[in-house]
């Protein structure tokens, strides 16, 4: 017969469980806010790194230059977001 | 008769409701498929779309929909006597608004978890859904500025409790740095801070705050909505980890407290209701209960608000078809819990037909201090709390749930404007602070248009009521036809559709008399319009189900 865990054990998830369960309830309603709000930090991000290519004098560009592969699978969906419909950049046509 | 013997009745006909009538509509209207998969599965997404527990989900839906409204409303309404209040919102939940809210949640989680805006224009057509985006906005601006008009009065006639209630800020502020700087996991905060909310209550009570007589030829009603707008519209443009959500979060812990005490008072101090069945003595200028009574009493019985969280965030979230019943009627049920304590409060608390009838001089004259007053005496009877204390706890009760509507709202409605600027091409109002500046200015013509000082705003109350019922019928009105083109029994939606639609037409017409009598043009605009969405409502839901009845006739010919 398996033994039950000790009562400070059981205590102690029974905690985590119920903060676990109000973290939920915290986190659910304000969900879309925050994934909107990272989404414009990110947005801001590729803006800054891809302003050289886009006619924009960076100062940091020596800098970011070598992010720019790394970003470049999510830039389509970016220029789009941006109200771009197709791609800006005369060396990377995504679209 | 005693008020424990109501509530039990309460009780019990909301446990028969949920058990039996609940149970019905899911399996032979809604037909629950356990096997169904929701969209928080389908389209799941960890954002919009997630799988969530049915106890949290029903916790967030209830806290989302339960606000000042469930108290305000009953407690204007049984100017008319106890029963009608009563009947309303027992028989209003169980058939009415738990059948609503129920399947506002099915239509949608059926359909990729569509809003009922976005519902409505495909199963009634474009123009619907434009009349639908209107009672939207009109809905807002009237939530912001009447609720504005709530607080204002209540710390206006309660000084003890301005502290606690500006307090509850500052401890929405110092959780949300817990949790969102310092990553501290939410039981110890939340214990903390609700015991340092009811700590505040002591604070004011032993420091009121009392604005002085005229401060530039402003009465303190009207200063206070003032600062409550400037504090509403910083609220709105914060990120909302500052202050909305611990603020939201702090005020559903204390929705579960507040039920609890007042339920708790009740049962230990066994009040008897001074206040008549029926009152055949209502005041002058006191209007019919029929149809006044089904709009003045909009949550609590039923509200078309429900739908839109229902709609908007619950169904993408449902994990299983079935926890549908679980979260939208038993939400609705919560809600009533509510409607019924503030009744109870209001006709109860009170230690003569006099005294009651003292409050109860004039329409709307009762409302959320009689709540307060009341609900006051009652809690101090059962709980051994200094009646002092004790209205202060329910003032800051009631206030605070009417303040996170208002902050919600007014973001709401700043996200409106910004959506006007989109589509008009008018760069200025894309401008978040110009966009809250825009509704701000709104809710303060509405606020201050409809009477002297703001406090005017509360004759609008109605009108709320009827705006919100317009969405419910809208809403019931879209499940119909969902339902006649599955081909099931429509009579348990309809019944309420229609019920609403007339009740809130005649209550239309007969609020713009007296508007038109007292001279408020603004509120004479206002009813006009709505009343037209109302007109173009029924027209709508008419055609759309005679179209239906076409269409299934035709295939049974063929």
């Amino acid at each position: 017969m398996a033994q039950k865990p000790p009562l400070a054990g059981r205590t102690a998830a029974l905690f985590a469980a119920v903060s676990d369960r109000l973290g939920e309830f915290y986190a659910a309603p304000y969900r879309r806010a925050f994934a909107k709000a990272k989404q414009e930090e990110e947005d801001l991000f590729m803006l800054l790194i891809f302003s050289e290519s886009l006619g924009v004098p960076n100062p940091a560009t020596f800098y970011t230059l070598e992010l720019l592969p790394t970003l470049y699978e999510d830039f389509h969906d970016w220029h789009r977001r941006m109200g771009i419909e197709r791609s800006p950049l005369d060396g990377f046509r995504c679209c | 008769m005693n008020a424990t013997i109501l509530i039990i009745i309460a009780l019990a006909a909301f446990a028969a409701g949920y058990y039996f009538y609940s149970r019905f509509i899911a399996e032979r209207i809604y037909a629950l498929d356990p096997n169904f998969k929701t969209p928080a599965h389908t389209m799941r997404d960890g954002v919009d779309y997630v799988p969530t527990d049915k106890f949290v989900l029903w916790g967030h839906h209830f806290t989302s929909v339960a606000g000042a409204a469930p108290i305000v409303g009953p407690a204007i309404a049984v100017i008319w006597g106890w029963g009608p209040a009563f009947v309303w919102v027992v028989l209003g939940t169980i058939f009415f608004a738990g059948v609503h809210d129920f399947g506002a949640l099915w239509a949608s989680a059926r359909n990729r978890g569509l809003s009922i805006g976005a519902l409505t224009a495909n199963v009634l057509g474009p123009r619907a859904r434009n009349i639908f985006m209107m009672v939207i906005f009109l809905l807002l601006l009237m939530v912001n500025a009447v609720f504005a008009v709530v607080i204002a009065g209540l710390l206006v006639n309660f000084p003890t409790a301005v502290i606690p209630i500006w307090g509850a800020i500052g401890v929405a502020l110092v959780i949300g740095q817990l949790i969102y700087r310092h990553k501290v996991g939410l039981l110890w905060p939340s214990v903390i801070g609700v015991i340092v909310l009811y700590a505040l209550v002591f604070v004011g009570q032993a420091v009121p705050i009392v604005l002085p007589e005229s401060f530039l030829g402003m009465a303190p009603t009207t200063q206070w909505i003032l600062y409550l707008f400037i504090y509403a519209g910083i609220a709105s443009i914060l990120p909302v980890w500052v202050l909305l959500q611990p603020r939201d979060y702090i005020n559903g812990l204390q929705l579960f407290v507040g039920l609890l005490l007042l339920y708790g008072a009740t049962f230990i101090a066994g009040p008897n209701i001074v206040a008549p069945m029926f009152n055949s003595d209502v005041p002058a200028g006191t209007p019919s209960f029929i149809p006044l009574l089904f709009v003045t009493i909009a949550c609590g019985a039923v509200s078309g608000f429900h739908g839109l969280v229902a709609s908007g965030t619950s169904s993408k979230q449902v994990d299983k078809e079935t926890d549908e019943r679980f979260v939208g009627y038993f939400g609705a049920v919560g809600e009533g819990m509510l409607a019924v304590a503030a009744i109870i409060c209001a006709t109860a608390g009170f230690a003569s037909l006099e005294d009651w009838q003292g409050i109860y001089s004039q329409f709307s004259a009762g409302g959320v201090n009689a709540f307060v007053e009341g609900g006051a005496n009652i809690v101090s009877a059962g709980l051994g709390l200094g009646v002092g204390i004790s209205a202060t706890i329910l003032t800051v009760m009631a206030a605070l749930f009417a303040g996170t509507t208002m902050d919600t709202g007014l973001r709401l409605q700043r996200y409106v404007v910004q959506e006007v600027g989109e589509i008009t091409g008018i760069g200025a109002l894309k401008n978040g602070t110009i966009a809250t500046f825009v509704a701000l200015a709104c809710c303060l013509a509405l606020a201050f248009g409809a009477g002297t000082g703001g406090a005017g705003g509360m004759l609008i109350w109605p009108l709320f009521g009827t705006t919100n019922q317009l969405l419910a019928g809208l809403t019931l009105c879209v499940i119909t036809v969902m339902l006649m083109r599955l081909r099931r029994p429509v009579i348990y939606v309809a019944v309420p559709l229609v019920f609403l639609l007339v009740m809130s037409i005649i209550a239309l017409f007969i609020q713009l008399g007296s508007f038109i009598g007292n001279g408020d043009w603004l509120l004479v605009t206002l009813n006009l319009v709505v009343l037209a969405a109302a007109l173009i409502v029924a027209f709508e839901a008419f055609m759309a189900m005679r179209r239906e009845r076409e269409a299934i006739a035709t295939q049974a010919a063929e």
